[in-house]
């Protein structure tokens, strides 16, 4: 198991140096550096320091050797909208996407999966069916466009919800939250629905399938055939080898909600790193953009590795063969 | 109503429903079974014996279901039992073996878990003393170091290991009936031997008696008291063993103890029954066997019925004959 | 046995009608697709139909700004679905729009399945050392999600429709390559390319005229999936203000430009494009739903 960890890690190492490459060559040989670097209202002699500062007269290795360095020390400059170190802003802002994405999964999994269970446990029904129909509608529809429709029928129309913002919040482990007062509850439930939409499609077929792939198996009806009662049969012999699948496509997707909370945070204003981002690359903020990708990178990194690592533990036959 | 498990005339369908017939998978079927005997169920894959198995302990898939019949076990019709007073039967009175053992035991729990929870079922007992019972179970079956093994899973075991596992769970509640669904087909020949062993010991000891569904008539030969052959969801030849391979009335029993190697001598060309199964939708008029019979003619076109001649009975106008078949 | 195997790897005459047949067996594809047609009739004929061109500012009258649907212009003009800030007709409005969603939705999904199977064909011809780049590059891109690739290309690239489609083009390429590479390699392992090595055809002949062949059943369900879904997120990113421009809007700028005035209740102007939106995404997916049964080989029985 040490070994397989190990592996992984070298694997994760090898993708974030990838992407610096990536990024790095996207910023400084795609896009033109001295554009994008520097602040337009710059004067001449201001130019050429910030062209030294960041060694622009230098070769490309060198470049990337500086650029490297300065990732290294989370320093990523400062935003040339706020004039503050880029890193902290996004860190500042990392709760609320957290907070956001962590209850857009709580709801895409309290629905989806005993919603997908049911379809798959009874696929026959009329209402299976319906659920399945309604699903590829969750597909389909643009979130973007739901968002703005909630607000019209729950904030507009019926007047029962608040429309942007995270509300007051409260301080827990040195970090402010807004689902621990009422308020900002009310707040985070509109994005939060709205973020879920797509997920909770998503988790509900998987789960759907799964149970269908299970089902047949032959160590469910051996359970049965041992006299277990159905719901030991669905509860701990079903739902047990469905849950591989499920945490891996969760770990997933936990970071595709993250990367997708910027639509979300566009439109009812939530105060995250999605909405900065936005606004970094409508203003060509470059250090915000870079900061934010680095982090965005090395998120999806360490949540394939977590994956990878309640994989092992859910199932046996990874985690006992991979210690002999 | 001595034997243990009588079935009767039992029609077991796929799809149908609503006054439509289904396809039968089994088609007016009639067995018994003693206490302390083992019956081999015989016939070819898709001859519905397994399903009969699966409609006797009620596990039936997915459009499948009894159409009609009774099922009297221990004296009592349980084709009419409720769901819940099936689940009780299940693994406490009737227990069931698998095919195939690396399918049968879930691969993501413990073998200790599936066995104590097989125990937690029927009887409520301490978590500790299902553990003791689990592993006493595991030792009956010759499983080294059975406390060890407990906590293992399933992938850890050979094949074989597995099959004894799934034999020590079904003995758990000391079941009066066993349905062994082809249980050494997927295993090595010695493996095979030892499975048998353990059967023919239980039958002994503690009287249990055993459907043995399979499709090799060696395994009948040495493990079976009585035989009942199976063609296309029909009953089509049933009788004690020794009687019916030996002295074989129906052609297809005679075609299938003609197929067996050791049955031939060396040179002698395989004998081999025409043809292939026919599928269940859309079987030929009259007795099911009669395009793949040399024996049959126009008298063929009516089914016939199930012919009794003492303790044994027969499906066929036109029966094998020793003097006849020599 | 031998006759029925020989039937099952012939190639069947009549199979594209087959296909068709069974296609249209399914009612929802059958809506999706006639659906669809209609969208692209109407998308296609957009200049001629409309009743303005919500492109010509000069066509535009500010005084006409946020009527609701069914207002009447003072050149005696209905504005069936009301119109924007700008006076400009939804109507028009969607219609013009949806040829920016199809074009990009289109392009977009055919540049990226020529590039992604190329590279899968490739990668699984090639094999080795060539393979190993190709898929470590796939795995490399699927790890993260098309809108986070798609940011960060529009973060490197500048705002634009034209960058928002090599933004797409660059975020989808990866799910094509997976795919082919997959199917060619079974493909690579089956007799005929056996065969055609021994005669000695050229490399780029095995490639194209045998490997391709048999990987585009695939290619064409994850295509029109992806013409969908390319759709929905140029509309997203159009919503975010990165891809088309306020005077041309397509649908999803429409969309954005409602938003503020939905708070005030003139849902409008974000309603209908939005609806013209769903609509078109739900039948391009009924259809890639039906395609991906009828051309799934293990479906064909």
């Amino acid at each position: 198991m040490v070994t397989s960890i190990i592996r992984r890690l070298i694997q994760a190492v090898f993708v974030v140096v990838a992407m610096t490459v990536i990024v790095f060559i996207g910023v400084n040989v795609i896009g033109n550096p001295v554009d994008i670097l520097i602040n337009p209202d710059a004067n001449q002699a201001e130019r050429a320091r910030v062209i030294a500062h960041y060694g622009l007269d230098q070769p490309l290795w060198r470049q990337y050797l500086l650029f490297l360095q300065g990732l290294l020390h989370g320093d990523f400059g400062n935003s040339f909208v706020y004039g503050r170190p880029a890193m902290g802003l996004i860190l500042e802002r990392l709760p609320a996407t957290l907070e956001l994405a962590i209850s857009a999964l709580a709801i895409a999994l309290v629905f989806g999966l005993p919603l997908g269970l049911y379809a798959g446990l009874y696929p026959n029904r009329v209402s299976s069916k319906l659920i399945m129909s309604g699903s590829i509608l969750g597909f389909s529809l643009p979130t973007f466009w739901v968002g703005l429709m909630l607000i019209m029928v729950f904030s507009v129309e019926l007047g029962w919800l608040p429309t942007n913002g995270r509300g007051p919040t409260l301080e827990l482990f040195g970090v402010r939250w807004s689902f621990l007062t009422g308020e900002g509850l009310r707040h985070l439930l509109l994005p939060a629905f709205n973020l879920a939409l797509f997920k909770t499609s998503l988790i509900l077929r998987l789960t759907r399938a799964g149970v269908q792939e299970v089902l047949p198996q032959d160590y469910v009806k051996f359970a049965r055939a041992k006299g277990l009662r159905e719901r030991r049969v669905i509860a701990v012999h079903v739902l047990k080898n469905l849950m591989i699948p499920v945490v891996t496509i969760i770990g997933l997707e936990f970071g595709s909600l993250i990367a997708f909370s910027v639509v979300t945070e566009s439109i009812f204003a939530w105060p995250g790193m999605g909405k900065l981002i936005i606004d970094s690359i409508n203003l060509l903020d470059r250090p915000v953009i870079v900061a934010y990708l680095m982090m965005m990178v090395l998120l999806f990194v360490v949540l394939n590795f977590i994956i990878d690592v309640c994989y092992t533990i859910l199932d046996p036959r990874v985690r006992l063969d991979s210690k002999a | 109503m001595s034997a243990l498990l009588q079935v009767r005339n039992l029609v077991t369908e796929f799809g149908g429903g609503k006054g439509q017939p289904g396809t039968r998978a089994v088609n007016d079927v009639s067995f018994s079974v003693e206490r302390g005997r083992v019956l081999g169920l015989v016939g070819e894959s898709g001859s519905g014996k397994s399903v009969t198995g699966f409609s006797i302990i009620r596990l039936l898939e997915r459009p499948g279901r009894i159409a009609a019949g009774e099922i009297f076990f221990d004296g009592v019709d349980i084709s009419r039992n409720s769901e819940e007073e099936m689940r009780r039967l299940r693994g406490k009175r009737i227990a069931m073996v698998f095919q195939d053992p690396t399918m049968t035991l879930n691969p993501v729990l413990s073998v200790g878990t599936q066995m104590i929870e097989a125990v937690l079922a029927h009887e409520s007992v301490s978590k500790e003393a299902a553990r003791q019972r689990a592993r006493d179970a595991l030792g009956l079956v010759g499983i080294p170091s059975p406390e060890e093994r407990l906590a293992a899973y399933p992938h850890q075991f050979s094949g074989g290991m597995r099959q004894r596992v799934a034999i020590a769970i079904a003995l758990l509640h000391k079941p009066d009936l066993i349905i062994a669904d082809e249980p050494t087909t997927a295993l090595d020949v010695t493996i095979q031997s030892q499975i048998i062993a353990e059967f023919q010991k239980l039958t002994e000891e503690a009287r249990t008696a055993v459907i043995w569904v399979t499709h090799d008539l060696a395994i009948v030969s040495r493990l079976a008291d009585d035989i009942a052959v199976m063609y296309a969801g029909r009953l089509v030849e049933t009788g004690p063993v020794s009687e019916v391979l030996n002295d074989p009335r129906h052609p297809y029993t005679a075609g299938l103890i003609a197929s067996v190697p050791s049955q031939n001598h060396r040179g002698e060309r395989l004998h081999q029954i025409n043809g292939m199964t026919p599928a269940l939708n859309r079987l030929p008029q009259g007795c099911s066997f009669r395009t793949r019979c040399e024996r049959a003619d126009d008298g063929c076109l009516v089914m016939p019925e199930l012919a009794l001649a003492g303790e044994r009975s027969f499906r066929c106008i036109h029966p094998v004959t020793k003097v006849s078949a020599s | 046995m031998a006759e029925h195997d020989m039937q099952e790897t012939l190639p069947e005459p009549g199979r594209l009608s087959k296909h068709l047949a069974d296609f249209f067996a399914s009612p929802a594809a059958a809506i999706g697709f006639v659906t669809l047609l209609v969208i692209c009739c109407l998308a296609l004929l957009a200049p001629w139909i409309s009743p303005q061109n919500p492109y010509d500012l000069m066509q535009l009258d500010i005084m006409d700004g946020r009527l609701p649907p069914g207002s009447e212009s003072m050149t005696g003009l209905v504005y069936h679905l009301g119109t924007d800030s700008q006076g400009r007709d939804i109507l028009s409005g969607i219609l013009y729009g949806l040829r920016t969603s199809l074009l990009v939705g289109v392009l977009s999904a055919f540049a990226a399945a020529i590039i992604g199977t190329t590279a899968g064909l490739f990668a699984a011809y090639m094999g080795r050392r060539t393979e190993t780049v190709i898929m470590r590059l796939v795995d490399l891109q699927l790890s993260f999600p098309t809108i986070l690739m798609a940011l960060m290309m529009l973060a490197i690239l500048g705002k634009g429709v034209l960058n928002v489609v090599i933004a797409l083009i660059i975020a989808e390429w990866a799910t094509y390559a997976r795919t082919v590479r997959a199917t060619a390699l079974v493909e690579r392992e089956k007799e005929y390319i056996e065969a055609a090595r021994m005669l000695r055809l050229p490399g780029w002949r095995i490639l194209f005229r045998h490997l391709l062949p048999n990987c585009l059943a695939p290619v064409i369900v994850i295509a029109t999936m992806q013409v969908a879904r390319a759709i929905g997120l140029e509309a997203t990113l159009s919503f975010l203000g990165l891809g088309a421009s306020v005077t041309e809007p397509s649908l999803g700028m429409l969309i954005s430009t409602g938003y503020q005035y939905l708070l005030t209740g003139l849902y409008w102007i974000s309603f209908f494009p939005g609806i013209a939106l769903l609509v078109t995404i739900v039948a391009i997916n009924l259809v890639g739903d039906r395609l991906r049964d009828v051309l799934n080989p293990r479906n064909a029985s």
